[in-house]
């Protein structure tokens, strides 16, 4: 073999070697398990200063980012959502698409509610034709519309309040 | 408020299976280098050798996929690669003590050790459904890992090797029991440790803002320090017992989340090295060549000659390396073992060495990985432990080769020519691919 070509395999060795680091480092690179956990919002302390701070500037609304939080923006918007008008994430704002809105205590559910009284998979919120339905999954200390304990599926307008536990959810068209 | 969102995990076995043809290239093409420069290339053995990588990769790769599906798709290839090439570095210095007259086998052996590593890891994934189990053999665990460390100390089975009694001859064959001692001790530990965790972590005085342990809780952590001071002191062995030492340290931190206790270690371990260096001759030597290394006078009286010889070799490499086979890495006394950094930093150069520095920190972080990813206690101290001690033993030899801490006398894991080290290393990796596997498996969904 000539020179050149020894030359050539010998940086070629090392040109290997580092291939399978960085390729081992981009299977690492792609290799994150377990759960994500995304801030939604700043701690209780903080919002509250929030709070008072967005009552002064008046300006409340945040960028759009789907889940909002903070107090409740007095725009209206385009899409129906699901405020949040009591409980541990009173603020919260969810836009309702079409898909079925999942709430409970579990970590897969869409609405996180981290509440004794809240089953893993409390109630579900969906569209039927449409209309918004709000149906109980089972829940241990029940779904309530109104003053009226849900059992089967319900119409869910706008305007209604549900109670889970300690926390109540407003539809707005 | 937070959303937590579970991640789907992807078992990676098909990247596992890119990887390990990359790590298969790598000890092929390292080999058939080695034979070139030593006049020895045949095409058809290089074709048989190729075959063999091939064919243990992909037995491991099925191996995996049927006991241990979620295992870490990245530990095996990054130790098949690190394995490779130190088998072409073995062969290498064989040829080069061929040239100078002296008749050695040491690639072939250590080709032997490495098969027979590869099964004793499969076999841990076989045998080892679960690594709880291990848990129940806590102290089993610690007594053997005791036996192990003493039985060099056995009349007629110990044999002193160069001024250090730590090897066992078996069947004809020398051993070291400190190597499979480690992973005893690690279990033991993390058994240990997983049990007494909140009386070590919450009882003591606060001093400066920092928790620190009562007297009586210092039990097993003096307990342990003298162990590692009677193998010093009996076995003239510093690496191994820096290396247990280091080991409970880390583990103890790791379980309580107390940097009391790593201060208290490293005051007893800097209490132990100022000790050892004024009352044992082989201790101050070690110290004098470290400090001193390029004197005159104490490399001409051969304190250091090794380890100045080794800077040679790797400045000699330079960036790039003079190319396997084409450097002189035979000058080193012990190229094959001790010196094997050394051996790779000369003819692989800074790049080669620092590719192979990486893939140590990638074996360590997937082992730290595994442990925050477990869900177990027992788990993530095993974990922690056994990938704290890969990369405890990798600073300490390549610390000592390279000057930065003295010399001491440890294997490279998964290079260095040595059966315990390979063999106890593949368990290691067998435990660890055991622990990945559980912690990364998807839990059955309960309603």
């Amino acid at each position: 073999m000539s020179q050149l070509s020894i030359t050539l395999l010998r940086m070629g060795f090392l040109v290997l070697l580092w291939t399978l680091v960085l390729s081992a480092i981009a299977v690492l690179r792609a290799d994150l398990y377990g759960t994500r956990i995304t801030a939604r919002g700043r701690g209780r302390e903080s919002r509250r200063d929030a709070e008072a701070r967005a009552e002064k500037t008046a300006s409340p609304s945040r960028a759009a980012t789907g889940i909002r939080t903070g107090s409740i923006s007095t725009r209206e918007p385009s899409a129906a959502h699901l405020a949040v008008t009591s409980g541990p994430l009173k603020g919260t704002t969810i836009p309702l698409g079409a898909a079925p809105v999942l709430v409970g205590r579990a970590s897969t559910c869409t609405l996180v509610i981290d509440d004794d009284y809240c089953s893993a998979k409390h109630c579900r919120i969906y569209l039927e034709g449409d209309r918004w339905m709000v149906e109980d999954l089972g829940s241990t200390n029940g779904t309530y519309l109104g003053n009226q304990r849900v059992t089967d599926p319900v119409p869910f307008r706008a305007g209604d309040v549900v109670r889970i536990g300690a926390t109540a959810l407003e539809l707005r068209a | 408020m937070a959303t937590v969102t579970d991640v789907k995990v992807r078992t990676g076995r098909r990247s596992e299976l890119g990887l390990l043809g990359l790590a298969v290239g790598l000890a092929v093409l390292a080999r058939g280098l080695v034979d070139y420069h030593a006049d020895f290339l045949e095409l058809d053995e290089l074709a048989i050798y190729a075959a063999g990588w091939t064919a243990v990769a992909l037995l491991i790769h099925l191996a995996i996929r049927r006991w241990a599906p979620f295992a870490d798709p990245v530990l095996v290839p990054a130790v098949l690669g690190l394995n490779g090439i130190g088998l072409a570095m073995i062969r290498r210095m064989d040829f080069a003590y061929a040239a100078r007259g002296r008749d050695t086998d040491f690639g072939e052996v250590q080709i032997a050790w490495t098969l027979l590593g590869v099964a004793l890891a499969m076999l841990v994934i076989l045998l080892l459904r679960d690594y709880r189990l291990l848990r129940r053999f806590t102290y089993t665990a610690g007594v053997l890992g005791l036996i192990g460390l003493l039985l060099p100390l056995v009349p007629g089975l110990g044999t002193e090797i160069n001024g250090a009694r730590i090897w066992i001859s078996v069947f004809g064959r020398s051993l070291q029991p400190a190597e499979f001692a480690k992973i005893a001790f690690v279990i033991f530990f993390a058994g240990f440790l997983v049990t007494n965790r909140d009386t070590l972590a919450l009882a003591g005085p606060k001093v400066l803002g920092m928790r620190f342990p009562r007297p009586r809780d210092m039990g097993p952590l003096a307990l342990v320090w003298v162990a590692a001071m009677l193998v010093q002191i009996y076995e003239r062995d510093l690496g191994t017992s820096l290396l247990l030492f280091g080991i409970f340290v880390a583990m103890l931190y790791v379980a309580t989340e107390r940097l009391s206790w790593v201060i208290v270690g490293l005051g007893m371990f800097a209490t132990g090295a100022v000790l050892a260096g004024a009352l044992f001759s082989h201790v101050a030597s070690r110290y004098t060549a470290w400090l001193h290394a390029l004197d005159a006078e104490v490399y001409r009286s051969g304190t250091s000659e090794q380890l100045v010889r080794g800077l040679f070799g790797m400045a000699s490499g330079g960036l790039f390396g003079t190319g396997l086979g084409e450097g002189r890495p035979d000058l080193v006394p012990y190229a094959e073992s001790d010196f094997i950094v050394a051996s790779i930093g000369e003819e692989l150069g800074l790049t080669g060495l620092m590719a192979i520095l990486t893939l140590y920190v990638i074996i360590v972080q997937r082992a730290m990985r595994t442990a925050i990813g477990t869900r177990h206690g027992f788990g993530k101290l095993l974990a922690a432990g056994l990938g704290f001690a890969i990369a405890l033993q990798v600073f300490i030899v390549v610390g000592g080769v390279t000057r930065v801490i003295p010399l001491t006398g440890l294997t490279t894991p998964f290079l260095a020519y040595g059966g315990s080290s390979m063999l106890a290393n593949w368990i290691v990796i067998g435990l660890l691919l055991r622990l990945s596997d559980q912690a990364r498996r998807p839990e059955e969904v309960t309603p």
